[in-house]
């Protein structure tokens, strides 16, 4: 459709040289630090005081074996984090889903007044109420414990405006109508049609949430206090205060390198949805 | 009629049960914890060594002590900075992406690939990749031992005891971690824009240049402002990267100390009254910028 005009060849050319510049320099940014920290968790304690390097060394069993078998309950941890960021990730898309559905499918009085206070409180951050939060924990006696972590998530007002916003472009009442006549339960119409339709939606949240939960540091470092309980970041908070000179770097990478690899690994398989996702969205914060 | 009408009602009361495990959770977990937050700030409430204070009511005292301070505008100053010094960027950045990435004439190739890879630094744990560059960059980390063995310095710099480095590397990080996300959520934007308002603008000769400060921009204003927005609340929340990166100090000289990690602070040493006080600052400023979100979200929705 340019055809009709003559295009201006040799500026486009230089620009388009420009862009793929400055791409390549950005990718260099974003990548090169995950490249050192592969190297770097390939080679041994020695190695590495000796200088740098971008080949990979031979050390990567010796440093895994020392990280599982060392003083940080890295496992466990490990396990921890599984279990928080895939049981959020699991009551969060579910109820997130529900709750869309409920302002979606229905006509009840408060409905314009919970859809409002939702897209309200959407951006209130979760530090501004952690006193009250610890406080609360406290009183119910769930320190050290992964319930207050997990069931949270269940109230999460970005991943129900997602939802929302997708029912609003995919989901037709008329299918829930032709159910009804078939004399199916509300309950079951959610369960057995809605939820399958809504797929692809809770299939990108689901990531999110997992990530995000993943990641959290702020509110477990408050809450988490046995070894043995803490989640993955708060082990790393716990790495960089502890005396730094008597760690063998080698392992000190790897951990780092398993805390980031698993979702570097997800992120590349799924990435073509979570790229999409994120466009859709509109309202990650 | 009649009957259909009474099903109708029957139907609509599953709204209300829908709504019941978000509100309760919502309910325990957030609304009860922000009034107990606001609550707490009217009392004097802290540990004096192994003695406890309080708590006993004290008015607005806490409100005094902690405005009265001139750690919480240090504080809120280095938050600030360093917030603008990555947003700069980011949105510099990510706009020019977007407009090339959405230029047809221009017919980039790969870009799934590009947005794949600009994206990933959203999603590392931000603990974990502030541990990583505390350890790339130490002084004698492999930044350090690279650019003094290419020749750029003679010196190995102490990127995290001199302020401007210090707050640079967690702007750095910052940017590094959003521009991505930017740019896809205004392409996102740009591929919106009407189609033949860039056709009639080519077909008057305009350049892209032009075109990118005549139509893109103008048009894209209301994905700015909520861009920019939310991104100062997540600034606001500044935490993960300085905290690690220093240990929770916050140093050199506290310059790269955030208003939550002065919060955080007072959580831990259990000074409920102050972390109350600023918990109720933090909520307000977050609100008056919510609300200017939410303005945006609800014309977006019509």
């Amino acid at each position: 459709m340019n055809k009709t005009q003559k295009e201006p060849t040799n500026s486009v050319h230089a620009r388009r040289a420009i862009a793929y510049v400055v791409l390549v320099i950005l990718s260099f940014l974003c990548l090169f630090w995950f490249a050192i920290l592969f190297v770097n968790a390939t080679r041994s304690h020695g190695e590495l005081t000796k200088g740098f390097t971008l080949i990979p060394s031979t050390h990567l069993p010796e440093n895994w074996s020392g990280l599982i078998h060392g003083t940080l309950p890295v496992l466990n941890g490990l396990i921890n984090s599984v279990v928080v960021a895939g049981s959020a990730a699991i009551l969060c898309t579910y109820f997130s889903t529900m709750t869309a559905y409920a302002i979606h499918a229905y006509d009840f009085k408060l409905k314009k007044f919970f859809f409002t206070f939702i897209l309200a409180i959407m951006m209130i951050p979760a530090q501004v109420t952690s006193l009250g939060f610890l406080q609360l924990i406290q009183k119910m006696k769930l320190e050290d414990n992964l319930i207050p972590l997990i069931l949270p998530a269940i109230a999460a007002p970005v991943t129900f405006f997602y939802m929302k916003q997708y029912m609003d472009s995919t989901l037709s009442l008329s299918l829930v109508e032709a159910a009804r006549i078939d004399g199916a339960g509300e309950f079951k119409i959610f369960n057995n049609i809605v939820l399958p339709l809504m797929k692809p939606a809770i299939a990108v949240q689901a990531i999110f949430t997992f990530v995000s939960s993943w990641n959290n540091y702020f509110i477990p470092a408050l809450i988490l206090h046995k070894d043995k309980m803490k989640t993955l970041p708060v082990l790393i908070a716990q790495l960089r205060s502890a005396d730094f000179l008597k760690f063998d770097m080698g392992q000190v990478y790897m951990m780092i390198a398993f805390s980031i690899f698993p979702v570097i690994v997800v992120y590349l398989i799924l990435s073509r949805y979570i790229v999409a996702g994120v466009a859709l969205g509109g309202v990650k914060e | 009629m009649g009957k259909k009408k009474s099903k109708v009602v029957q139907y609509n009361r599953w709204g209300y049960i829908f709504m019941i495990p978000f509100l309760v959770t919502y309910l325990i977990f957030q609304l009860i914890p922000l009034i107990t937050t606001v609550y707490n700030s009217f009392f004097e409430n802290y540990r004096s060594g192994l003695k406890q204070i309080g708590p006993n009511f004290i008015g607005f005292q806490n409100y005094a002590t902690i405005f009265g301070n001139p750690d919480l505008w240090k504080y809120f100053g280095n938050t600030m900075i360093m917030w603008i010094a990555g947003f700069i960027p980011q949105i510099f950045f990510s706009l020019l992406l977007g407009a090339w990435f959405t230029d047809t004439s221009l017919r980039l190739k790969g870009q799934r690939f590009w947005k794949t890879v600009i994206y990933l630094p959203n999603l590392i744990m931000a603990s974990a990749f502030a541990m990583l560059f505390f350890t790339l960059f130490g002084d004698s980390g492999p930044i350090n031992s690279m650019l003094t063995s290419m020749g750029i310095v003679s010196a190995p710099i102490k990127f995290l005891s001199q302020t401007g480095t210090a707050r640079g590397l967690v702007a750095f990080m910052n940017f590094i971690m959003w521009f991505g996300n930017t740019t896809i959520l205004l392409m996102a934007g740009m591929m919106g824009i009407d189609p033949s308002l860039f056709e009639a603008a080519q077909v008057d000769g305009a350049t892209a240049t032009q075109v990118f400060w005549k139509i893109t921009l103008p048009l894209l204003r209301p994905i700015l402002v909520y861009t920019m927005i939310t991104s100062l609340i997540g600034g606001l929340q500044m935490f993960d990267v300085p905290q690690i990166l220093t240990n929770g100090t916050g140093d050199p000289a506290r310059n790269t100390m955030t208003l939550i990690m002065y919060l955080n602070k007072h959580l831990f040493s259990k000074n409920f009254g102050l972390a109350g006080a600023l918990s109720v600052f933090l909520f307000i400023v977050t609100g008056i910028l919510s609300l200017i979100v939410f303005k945006i979200t609800v014309r977006k929705e019509k």
